[in-house]
């Protein structure tokens, strides 16, 4: 069959997500990006919302037929960043970071393209499988000019402009989505150079990281957390990612 | 702490830190390491700048977006504070001027309830003591803090509702944010001790927007020293009767309303030096970075918002405070009314707690009706009048005048005692709610305590050094 090519053998339960015969999308976002509304015209009514595991932010999932492939998107709270610690970044984080979506949509708001890109380079930090969806984009060219080409290009990952409230692009989107999970469409997301005592940590803190972690788990990332002393990334890791010598084998 | 001790509970945590902590000890001291988290963020944000910069060309001929202009101004970094105290200024200004007239026609009506109330008493036989325990405790008590109060809240709140709706107060944390952070807490801490004016309770329950639990207790331990609701009418009457009085006329206004504005940035100050104490002592560590949405300006819905805030805030505090003036207005009639050897139970308090009320440079009736009005501070002026009338309820004082006659006339206050009442108020403890939602959000009996004692030694130690050296100087 087709869609195995994109199903994957994630523990979803421990996210709250049943299981799933195709991809997991995540829906990324800052607030008031129409990013909801983009979940909407995706998923229409086959929606279920509930709570994440031991959080008490509502998740929401739904799911889409494209190309007779079932989509399931998981709806992550919307938020600013995923740098400090309140718990939608975190809830949010962890998805992106141990959930291993199959593909990630982010919702920026095109009108307000500086502040929205901050969380885009941060979800681009952890993954690359991840397509932009430059949502309000009427709105923006009433104010101002976007170069989307330049755009793709210095982000290193498909832009699709769209409009939620109309359902204009969402085919572009959903399409893009599918290259993304089934087609292996290559990316090469922009990911920062830091300075160079940063780099020098990270460089120490990675290669010891990989001997310790399961190889999905990205390590530059991780290393970057324990560089700058984040603890709550390496409990979220302990519960996501602990090998099982430790006494927990999946069931 | 190191990360490796923070991770003791878990072994495979705890190797993963402590290998990296190896490699990482190597690479130069540890004090380098302490802002990344911070270089990391504002790197994140020079390059979406950055980005943004490169792909979007604004059309020509298009003005700039207005909140943009107007945040350059209001969030500069010369401007900033400066419009903020000024429209604080603002505020208080027609919150005092205002409130004035419709306080005045609201204590004759209130008053002429309770004369009616008198009458149906008499006129169905009460005994004596009913009557003084309902009329001149219960109803008294809450007559005064409705008209001391409603007025000037039914002016502030709605004002204060319209900023925040208009989008102002996230840039009150914006311009603030550098001086908490200097302080070793949070930039939202600016955020929970802006609704600390309106209610210290509501505040304390709104700092769980800051999610560091040490940042968070910070917040919740220095909300106390910005005036809230029911410390507003003593500090507002006050500066009036004290200031407003002594300057030409004409100026009063002004003069108060500076006054008042000078309290509130004591206010901030204290809470900006008992964060960097705390910062550094009880609560070590280092400020978390966040991110503050700055949401555009937008023209408020202004009759829906002053009837939203009214019914809110304003009804909604005022009910908190006349739950809270009955119970102790009935207590103080009481105390008033009890009598041990011809001295009323108020009286031997006052005199017992006199010594140390003098040497704050108060006396022992302002601190009995500090203690008294623990409940609520709304009350405490009320209290207070009620002890020194001999009359022993709390009578009508039918302006203002007869109040300054009763303070200063009867009862030898000077401007000393004013400016220490004041001080004591602004300092001292956060009231029972208050307490009772601390503990409630700290479940800590420790912290309860040390929210409460910090603030009145801090009170006590102004008030006493203050009062030392005006003596000392010969100032009165």
């Amino acid at each position: 069959m087709e869609y195995e090519c994109c199903a994957s053998a994630q523990p979803w339960v421990q996210f709250g997500v049943e299981h799933s015969d195709g991809p997991i999308i995540a829906l990324a976002g800052n607030p008031n990006v129409g990013k909801t509304t983009i979940f909407n015209a995706l998923t229409g009514m086959r929606q279920h919302t509930g709570n994440w595991p031991g959080k008490t932010v509502k998740q929401a999932r739904g799911s889409y037929l494209y190309r007779s492939i079932r989509f399931t998107v998981v709806d992550l709270p919307g938020t600013f960043s995923l740098l400090s610690h309140s718990s939608d970044e975190q809830v949010a984080r962890d998805f992106l970071v141990f959930g291993r979506p199959s593909a990630t949509i982010i919702v920026v708001d095109a009108t307000r393209l500086e502040r929205n890109l901050n969380l885009a380079l941060q979800v681009l930090e952890i993954t690359d499988r991840a397509v932009v969806a430059l949502n309000m984009i009427d709105e923006a060219r009433n104010k101002m000019e976007i170069d989307v080409e330049q755009l793709q290009k210095e982000l290193g990952v498909p832009v699709v402009p769209t409009v939620a409230r109309r359902k204009k692009g969402l085919d572009k989107l959903m399409q893009t989505v599918y290259e993304l999970t089934c087609e292996g469409l290559p990316t090469s997301p922009l990911r920062l150079t830091y300075p160079r005592h940063i780099e020098e940590a990270v460089q120490r803190v990675e290669p010891l990281l990989k001997e310790e972690l399961p190889p999905w788990v990205n390590a530059r990332w991780l290393a970057l957390r324990l560089v700058e002393g984040d603890v709550s990334s390496l409990r979220s890791l302990a519960r996501y990612a602990a090998p099982a010598e430790k006494g927990v084998t999946a069931l | 702490m190191k990360l490796s001790e923070r991770l003791k509970d878990d072994p495979w945590l705890f190797r993963i830190a402590s290998r990296a902590e190896g490699a990482l000890d190597s690479a130069g001291p540890a004090e380098r390491r302490k802002a990344i988290n911070t270089e990391i963020v504002s790197l994140t944000y020079e390059k979406a700048e950055q980005i943004a910069r490169a792909v979007v060309k604004p059309l020509p001929g298009k003005n700039r977006d207005l909140t943009l202009r107007l945040d350059d101004l209001l969030t500069s970094r010369w401007f900033g504070l400066p419009i903020m105290l000024l429209g604080l200024g603002l505020i208080f200004w027609m919150t005092i001027v205002g409130a004035n007239v419709p306080g005045e026609y609201l204590s004759v009506a209130l008053f002429w309830i309770g004369d009616q109330l008198s009458r149906l008493f008499q006129w169905a036989g009460a005994p004596d003591w009913l009557h003084g325990f309902l009329v001149e405790g219960v109803y008294r008590g809450m007559a005064w803090v409705v008209s001391v109060m409603l007025p000037p809240m039914a002016i502030f709140f709605p004002i204060f509702t319209l900023l925040e709706d208009a989008g102002y107060l996230p840039r009150v944390a914006f311009n603030m944010d550098r001086l908490f952070k200097a302080a070793g807490a949070h930039g939202k801490q600016a955020l929970t001790m802006a609704m600390g004016f309106g209610c210290n309770a509501a505040a304390i329950v709104s700092t769980r927007i800051i999610e560091s639990p040490r940042e968070r207790m910070i917040a919740i331990l220095t909300n106390n020293f910005v005036p809230c609701n029911g410390r507003w009418p003593i500090l507002i009457t006050l500066s009036i009767l004290f200031v407003g009085g002594a300057v030409a006329a004409g100026w009063g206004t002004a003069a108060s309303t500076a006054v008042v504005v000078g309290f509130v940035l004591i206010g901030v100050m204290v809470t900006l030096a008992v964060s960097w104490g705390l910062s550094r002592t009880m609560l070590k560590g280092i400020p978390s970075s966040f991110t503050l949405e700055l949401p555009p300006y937008r023209r408020p819905q202004v009759g829906r918002t002053i009837i939203r805030s009214i019914h809110d805030r304003t009804l909604y505090v005022l009910w908190r405070a006349v739950r809270m003036a009955a119970p102790a207005g009935a207590i103080t009639w009481l105390m008033a009314n009890i009598t041990v050897d011809g001295t009323s139970l108020l009286a031997m308090t006052a005199g017992w707690l006199d010594p140390f009320g003098r040497s704050l440079g108060m006396d022992g009736m302002i601190l009995l009706a500090f203690i008294l009005g623990l409940p609520a501070n709304e009350i405490v002026l009320p209290i207070l009048i009620m002890g020194y009338v001999s009359a022993g309820t709390m009578i009508e004082l039918d302006s203002l005048a007869a109040l300054k006659h009763l303070l200063v006339d009867q009862h030898g206050w000077t401007w000393v005692t004013a400016l220490n009442v004041m001080l004591f108020s602004l300092l001292h403890y956060p009231c029972g709610t208050t307490l009772q939602v601390i503990y409630g959000e700290t479940k800590s009996i420790k912290w309860t305590a040390v929210a409460a004692l910090l603030p009145l030694s801090i009170a006590v130690g102004v008030t006493f050094t203050v009062n030392q050296l005006v003596q000392w100087m010969g100032w009165v």
